[in-house]
């Protein structure tokens, strides 16, 4: 076929389609349509103040920082709490919402969460369970079964995967965050607990020399617990 | 009360939880009769969307009669039955003063990009919502409104999002009399935008999915022609054939981040969150669209980055519209629209869950078992 100014003909006429389907063209008019145009300045909403009172802040509400101020309203679900929350709020105070790291630290701490409420649950009344909070009794009570193999679907291929990709690398990623801060401050330990190091000599009143005391029961080699670390260099 | 409560991806339960209070002299507190799981659930119920905390009560789709209100609400009383936007918003920002409902810049201390909405993680203001027996309702004097008599439940609770989106998704696009449709995706949103479609004069309307009971839905409810894209090699290549190799003169993309058809960005975007979201269907949607045509954005994506094909869309000439619906701005004309019976918002509802099987209920919509297009929830104390 050539390509003209035709546009490609269509099928049915519109006399056709206004018999066939119930309210074809009712919002051909576009000034019948309720979103055009997209702004209406002075649009009446029900407001009857200029600026809302504000919401009480019972404790420190974490925000954007690309907030000017303190939006007068919030919800109030689910505070932040625990180590998920540590990462949360630092999440908040440190990146703005134009940073990758922002929202991958906020998906991590969602991670740190979910594991620290197992926890935490397994210690009450009601742990987790995991049969009924998957919901998987539906797959019997609602044809899992056929319901996959009708037709063809393309997502059945990783559905079953879907929990543990999800999941699964962004646990080992927080896992691998604790270790790794773990590691960092046995090394720092180590380092202070030299008694050589400039910064025990410096500081003089010495953070580094009390606890080297401390660490002196069980004696360190300071060249082997942190053989080429210099200090300043973390 | 009860209240379902998010523990972690792919797992939720119902549980007793303190009863919402009145926080600010315009709140309500509306006891929910009918609610909703909305395809923008499954993003949180996913575990993809940044900051949802374990112990949120999702739920931005409901109705219910009003238990209570707080000193300065002048529009509704105790006893009203109400229907309430899936946005939060106070009706008096530089946003809400111009339609733009979705977009308040005073309810959402988490993001300054996203408005407020209920239930829906902190990333859209740490509201919990109305997938519960009792919710608070902020701004009583500027979201909610009364049921209209004529108008039946589940046809208000899905006016409160997937009808009004779908009916704006459609108005975004910018048909014209005669034009060709293409709609990506059958679910609520997208069965709601093709058959809103033809209000504004659609010539041909087109729905895409790989749900065959779905696209059975889409050519009864929605009249519209089916393609089932597991069925070709190359949609795009098949979009372009059934439309005299030109393409579609507007496109509503309505799947978002966890669209399927492609493995790779369907696995980094959806599930590994290494992008905002698999722009699988928008993809598709840029391809397929004609030149100097529209592409509307109804599907949800996250906050990251998203490997757009931007470049097709700028040299395709296209024009891109997307928002979060505005949802009461849709009322008043969406009303007539049922009146007239030009469309029975409930057609698409298959399933009606008590509250306490919100689990099983999440796990069929999830894994679109069942024939499932929409679920209801209906709680205890309804
Ligand atoms: N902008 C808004 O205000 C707003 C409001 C409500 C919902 N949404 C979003 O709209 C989208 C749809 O919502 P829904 O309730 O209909 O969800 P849904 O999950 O029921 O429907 C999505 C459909 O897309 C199909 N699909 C997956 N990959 C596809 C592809 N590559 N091409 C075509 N179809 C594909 C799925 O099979 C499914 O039928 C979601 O992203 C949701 O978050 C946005
Ligand atoms: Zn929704
Ligand atoms: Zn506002």
């Amino acid at each position: 076929m050539a390509y003209t100014a035709e546009k490609p003909p269509l099928p049915e006429t519109p006399e056709q389609l206004r018999a066939r389907i119930p309210g074809w063209g009712a919002d051909l008019d576009p000034r019948d349509r309720p979103s055009v145009p997209r702004e209406v300045p002075g649009i009446e909403t029900g407001a009857h103040w200029d600026f809302p009172e504000r919401q009480v802040e019972h404790s420190p509400r974490e925000r954007s920082i690309e907030h000017g101020t303190m939006p007068p309203v919030f919800g109030t679900s689910a505070p932040l709490k625990g180590a998920s929350g540590a990462i949360r709020r630092f999440a908040y105070e440190r990146y703005s919402e134009g940073r990758a790291a922002h929202w991958l630290l906020l998906i991590a701490a969602d991670r740190v969460d979910a594991v620290e409420s197992h926890l935490t649950a397994l210690a009450s009344t009601r742990p987790d369970n995991l049969l009924t909070e998957t919901g998987i009794k539906a797959e019997i009570t609602h044809h899992g079964l056929s319901s996959r193999t009708a037709g063809k679907r393309v997502d059945v291929g990783h559905q079953a995967l879907d929990p543990v990709i999800v999941a699964g690398p962004w646990i080992v990623a927080a896992g691998l965050t604790i270790l790794g801060a773990d590691a960092l401050r046995r090394r720092i330990d180590a380092r202070t607990a030299r008694p050589t190091t400039s910064t025990a000599q410096g500081t003089g009143t010495g953070a580094g020399q009390q606890m080297g005391q401390q660490a002196g029961t069980a004696p360190v080699d300071p060249t082997v617990a942190a053989p080429s670390y210099q200090p300043g260099m973390s | 009360m009860r209240a379902m409560v998010y523990r972690g991806p792919y797992k939720v339960r119902v549980e007793e939880k303190e009863m919402p209070r009145i926080e600010h002299p315009n709140d309500a507190i509306v006891r929910v009769t009918l609610a909703a799981i909305c395809g923008s659930d499954l993003h949180l119920y996913h575990g993809l969307m940044p900051d949802t905390r374990v112990g949120h009560t999702f739920g931005h789709e409901f109705i219910g009669v009003v238990e209570q209100v707080g000193p300065s609400v002048q529009n509704l009383k105790v006893g009203d039955r109400v229907m309430v936007p899936f946005n939060i918003y106070c009706g008096s920002c530089f946003f809400c003063a111009r339609g733009l409902f979705s977009n308040c810049h005073n309810v959402n201390p988490n993001a300054t990009a996203v408005g407020g909405i209920y239930g829906y993680s902190h990333t859209t203001g740490g509201y919990d919502g109305g997938q519960s027996e009792f919710v608070r309702v902020p701004f009583a004097d500027v979201g909610p409104a009364l049921i209209p008599e004529w108008l039946e439940d589940e046809d208000a609770l899905l006016c409160t999002d997937a009808l009004a989106t779908g009916y704006f998704g459609a108005q975004l696009a910018d048909i014209a009399e005669g034009d060709t449709v293409a709609v990506f995706g059958a679910g609520p949103v997208g069965l709601y935008a093709a058959r809103s479609a033809w209000l504004m004069g659609a010539g041909r309307v087109i729905v895409i999915d790989h749900l065959d009971y779905r696209l059975e839905k889409a050519r009864t409810f929605a009249h519209a022609e089916t393609i089932n894209f597991a069925e070709h090699d190359d949609i795009v290549v098949e979009m372009k054939r059934t439309t005299g190799w030109i393409g579609a003169d507007r496109v509503v993309d309505a799947v978002g981040a966890e669209a399927d058809g492609n493995l790779t960005q369907h696995v980094t975007g959806a599930k590994l969150k290494l992008q905002g979201g698999s722009p699988v269907a928008l993809n598709w949607a840029i391809d397929a669209v004609r030149k100097g045509g529209t592409v509307s954005v109804m599907g949800a994506y996250g906050p990251i980055f998203s490997a757009v094909k931007f470049g097709d869309a700028v040299n395709k000439g296209l024009t891109l519209r997307m928002n979060q619906c505005p949802v009461k701005r849709q009322w008043p004309r969406l009303f007539e629209h049922i009146r007239n019976g030009y469309i029975k918002p409930n057609e698409i509802v298959t399933h009606r869950i008590p509250l306490e099987h919100i689990a099983e209920g999440y796990h069929m919509f999830s894994a679109k078992l069942d024939g499932c297009i929409k679920p209801v929830i209906v709680p205890s104390a309804a």
